[in-house]
């Protein structure tokens, strides 16, 4: 009787735990080639623990260069994007103007394109303009992909915040520059570093959209495409797991701070 | 009121604000003194927020003036007039402690040492201690003294109150009343406060605008507008009203008879809203009392004979619902106070009244008798 | 073209004001001067980029790369790209279709529990969510080619335990790909999910508990109508890149398995086909939006954004 009960409430829990645990298989095994000493070069599976992988991460230069890359292409993409797309943001949830129904469908529809479209369609664009495909071109097809992430992403923080306050802002001599600076930035600016890392993630990740418009350039993904057919350095699953050490340090840190912060500020139970 | 205005009073005049096709305040004119206690009491959606949103520039008047004494401010931009704002909600800064909080204004006015000024206020709001908390730390009479004291701090010409203890409960609610009118008589700022709650705006006023839609139906004391309520719709939202309809059928020396259902009633005409056509007789329920019999009526006391349909005992008085000959129904309030007998339901009473406690309204010819409706809570016990 | 604040309704006492605070003419153009460069760029490298897209769809399929395109309006791009690959269109709505389903069964649950069950873990569950999109989506998909080799532990226990013959496998089957898109797109759906149960107030579940509603009736009156808009916004998230995807299939599967992407992607890089690439692109894209009009307007929700 009361087991029957304890697993009524909570059987969907031990479903999200095997679920989760799906979705981590992939990681651990990416984890665990990065230790790996591959018995061939064409080989993926464990033959034997090595720290080596760790030591010399950048056992080929070309691999490392198109991380850097990729890091170059995500931090010039996720500062425009951002930019842009926070501005945006600020447009459509503050005023009311004419065509918006129209801007926001312009918004929505990238979000609704499959990828492969909008690399293709790209594509032909750069080369019936005769740009030369590289570095810029993947930057300006990043960019445009992650605008519309950030602009939802921002714009749901801004309606969810209290209207109210930045009227009080006003009501107590705050101009509309220094209402936005002091009131309006501060509350609505963990949606914008949301949105930077979201772009950053994508950006950093991206293959289809890239694949069409790099010209020669390798970014990361590109490098791990070319390699695959190859095989793969195990110098690669170091860099996978490392960007996801770091990246779930990072979003861990913050969401402690955070609860550290709320914490603190709940006040005691009535 | 004062006739004359002085330099600080705060001026509507001809104020209007339409939302397409609603409008919510019309062509409102009023003055409130410097150092007063102003209260303005209306039912939801009456006009009386926007009225306050306009005076502190968050609204922008369709037509019509706001004038500071001699300076209009109609047009100037919220943070450019010397008015603060209590918030329905508050509007903490839940980004910013509380000693921010406060500071806020005086900062953005380029004051640098606020230390001191916060402090006081804080102190003044009996939140000394409190200065690094966050809104979210704080309770809800907590955040409405750090919304006050925010707004004290700059020490404005006037502070508007938009329902500041609304999401407070009856217990903090009565404890807050009071000492906002002690720290209003501390400060002597004018306050402005909006309100849907008759008996805040009774404590606390010293002056009640009584809105409905969008205009200023009565504007006076407390006491003034609830012995001797300018029309129908006063004497129902203040308070409870019997209102008899009858039509004024003649005078006789400093009175004015009515005549309704055939029974003919006297007013005091310095009672009297109206002196003729179609009126309505209004008695408070409180000050309507029984009588077993109409032997028993003092002299000079008018009555009426019925009986009594209902009787809820609600601790401090009685409510009885009496039934007259005529078929309304009259509501009663007798102060358990034991000196007077009770009576049961069924029973023939007789209600009688000092004809100086009625007052006499205009009617529209449609209009019917309206009764106080009876209410489970002690009315009339708490002021 | 107003204020910047926007007036909430407040306890029912504003009157309803569809506008901010009215400054007319104060800022009447900055709204346009914020959204200038933000809609210029979308204009630019996604409007334009499309439209160009659809009049190469219409070119001359007899020309090339290097000898030049005609724009000679040849509709018949259109039904020899789907008489040419109609078996890979369909593919492609079939195994989406399918992942769906299987997300659908895994991410529900995850995310209700995280919304629900979870306590003081949530937000924990929830990092753990976004957590492998951390690593690249190319080496979990390697991973997965690990897993599910032929010589790996997955396929010996499935053909000890007889779920596969002996000479059974699992990649290069369809059943890879599918788990493929399964597993890759899974986040999309969980997140907006999660977004939408969370803020299902538990006091409902426990209302319709207390009007006579079994745990299942529950869910299908209160807690699925009521998730409904995240519901929506998953599977869009969802569908639609698994659809136009085309690396699971390069990676997880052979040729057999491949997927309109494939075939796209083959056109524009390999066979520099470039009128055909664009015909398959735009079939693709419609009938995506399509099926996204379609069952934006049978889920009721318009305003997924």
């Amino acid at each position: 009787m009361r087991i029957s009960r304890w697993l009524a409430e909570h059987w969907v829990l031990g479903v999200a735990l095997l679920v989760l645990g799906y979705l981590f298989l992939p990681i651990a095994v990416v984890a665990a080639l990065s230790f790996n000493r591959p018995s061939s070069r064409l080989s993926y599976d464990f033959n034997e623990f090595t720290l080596d992988n760790w030591r010399n991460p950048c056992a080929t230069s070309e691999m490392c260069e198109a991380v850097l890359r990729s890091v170059q292409i995500g931090f010039l993409a996720t500062v425009v994007a951002t930019v842009l797309g926070t501005v945006m943001a600020f447009a459509l949830a503050r005023h009311r103007f004419r065509g918006r129904s129209g801007l926001n469908v312009l918004i929505f529809l990238p979000m609704a394109t499959p990828e492969l479209v909008m690399g293709t369609s790209l594509l032909a664009l750069f080369v019936s303009g005769g740009v030369p495909l590289g570095f810029w071109t993947i930057v300006i097809a990043h960019v445009m992909f992650c605008v519309s992430f950030v602009v939802v992403t921002v714009k749901a923080r801004l309606t969810g915040m209290d209207g109210r306050l930045e009227e009080a802002a006003m009501d107590l001599y705050a101009g509309e520059w220094q209402t936005f600076r002091r009131i309006t930035l501060p509350l609505v600016l963990p949606g914008i570093v949301a949105a930077a890392l979201l772009a950053f993630s994508l950006s950093f990740d991206d293959f289809i959209v890239t694949n069409f418009n790099s010209g020669t350039t390798v970014t990361f993904p590109m490098y791990v495409w070319g390699a695959a057919q190859r095989g793969i350095p195990p110098q690669v699953n170091v860099i996978g797991t490392a960007m996801f050490g770091v990246a779930l340090l990072l979003v861990l840190a913050t969401s402690l701070a955070h609860r550290a912060r709320a914490g603190g500020q709940r006040r005691p139970a009535p | 009121m004062d006739p004359q205005t002085s330099a600080g009073d705060l001026r509507l005049a001809h104020l209007t604000k339409t939302f397409g096709a609603l409008t919510a305040v019309e062509e409102l004119d009023l003055t409130v003194p410097q150092g007063s206690f102003f209260a303005l009491l209306g039912a939801s959606g009456c006009g009386k927020t926007t009225t306050l949103r306009m005076v502190a520039g968050l609204e922008e008047p369709t037509r019509g003036r706001v004038l500071l004494g001699d300076r209009d401010i109609t047009r100037l931009r919220p943070y450019k007039r010397p008015v603060n704002t209590v918030f329905q909600s508050y509007a903490l800064f839940p980004h910013l402690d509380v000693f921010e909080n406060v500071a806020f204004g005086l900062r953005r006015r380029g004051i640098r040492s606020v230390d001191g000024q916060v402090r006081r206020m804080l102190s003044l709001v009996q939140l000394d201690g409190y200065e690094r908390h966050h809104p979210a730390q704080l309770s809800g009479g907590q955040q409405q003294r750090v919304a006050l004291a925010r707004a004290l701090v700059n020490h404005p010409q006037v502070l508007l109150l938009d329902e500041p203890l609304g999401a407070l409960d009856v217990k903090l609610r009565r404890r807050m009343q009071l000492e906002l009118k002690r720290i209003q008589t501390e400060v002597g700022i004018t306050f402005v406060h909006v309100t849907h709650d008759q008996e805040e705006a009774m404590t606390m006023a010293d002056t009640v605008a009584v809105m409905n839609a969008g205009r200023i139906e009565q504007l006076g004391a407390p006491a003034e507008i609830y012995e001797f309520p300018a029309t129908a719709f006063v004497a129902t939202f203040l308070g409870q009203s019997n209102l008899i309809a009858g039509d004024v059928s003649g005078g006789n020396g400093g009175d004015l008879l009515v005549t309704a259902y055939g029974t003919r009633f006297s007013v005091p005409s310095a009672r009297s809203r109206a002196d003729q056509g179609p009126v309505l007789l209004g008695v408070r329920p409180e000050k309507l009392r029984l009588a077993a019999a109409a032997g028993q009526v003092p002299a000079g006391h008018q009555h009426v004979e019925g009986s009594i349909t209902d009787a809820f005992y609600v601790g401090v008085s009685t409510q009885y619902l009496l039934r007259t000959g005529w078929g309304t129904e009259l509501s009663v309030f007798v102060a358990n106070s034991g000196a007077q007998e009770r009576f049961a339901v069924g029973e023939r009473v007789v209600a009688h009244w000092d004809p100086r406690h009625a007052f006499l309204l205009g009617r529209q010819v449609d209009e019917d008798d309206r009764t106080a409706p009876m209410r489970h809570e002690p009315v009339g016990a708490s002021w | 073209m107003s204020a910047p604040a926007h007036v909430p309704t407040a306890s029912g006492e504003q009157p309803a004001s569809p506008a901010p605070a009215a400054r007319p003419g104060r800022h009447r153009f900055l709204p346009y001067l914020l959204l200038l460069p933000g809609a210029a760029w979308l204009f630019l490298f996604f409007v334009v980029p499309l439209v160009q897209l659809a009049a190469a769809s219409l070119y001359d399929p007899a020309g090339s790369l290097s000898t030049g395109y005609a724009l000679t309006w040849s509709f018949d791009n259109y039904p020899a790209a789907l008489q040419a690959y109609w078996p890979q269109f369909g593919r492609s709505f079939w195994y989406a279709g399918i992942a769906l389903v299987l997300a659908l069964l895994m991410g529900y649950p995850l995310a209700y529990a995280i919304a629900q069950k979870a306590g003081r873990w949530k937000h924990l569950l929830l990092v753990c969510v976004i957590a492998p999109m951390f690593t690249s989506f190319l080496l979990r998909t390697l991973a997965w080619k690990t897993i599910l080799s032929d010589n790996g532990w997955l396929v010996g226990l499935l053909r000890d335990v007889h779920l596969l013959g002996p000479d059974g496998r699992l990649l290069a089957t369809p059943v890879a790909v599918v788990l493929g898109l399964t597993y890759n797109f899974l986040p999309f759906l969980v997140l907006p999910l999660y977004a939408s149960l969370e803020r299902l107030d538990r006091r409902l579940l426990e209302a319709s508990s207390d009007l006579y509603a079994s745990p299942l009736k529950t869910f299908r009156r209160v807690t699925l109508p009521l998730s409904m808009p995240g519901l929506t916004a998953g599977t869009l998230l969802f569908f639609i890149p698994a659809t136009g995807d085309y690396l699971n299939a390069e990676l997880l599967g052979t040729p057999n398995e491949y997927m309109i992407g494939n075939v796209i992607d083959s056109a524009f890089l390999v066979r520099l086909d470039y009128p055909q690439g664009a015909a398959l692109s735009f079939l693709l894209m419609s009938a995506i939006l399509a099926v996204v009009f379609g069952y934006l307007r049978n889920a009721g929700t318009r305003d997924v954004l």
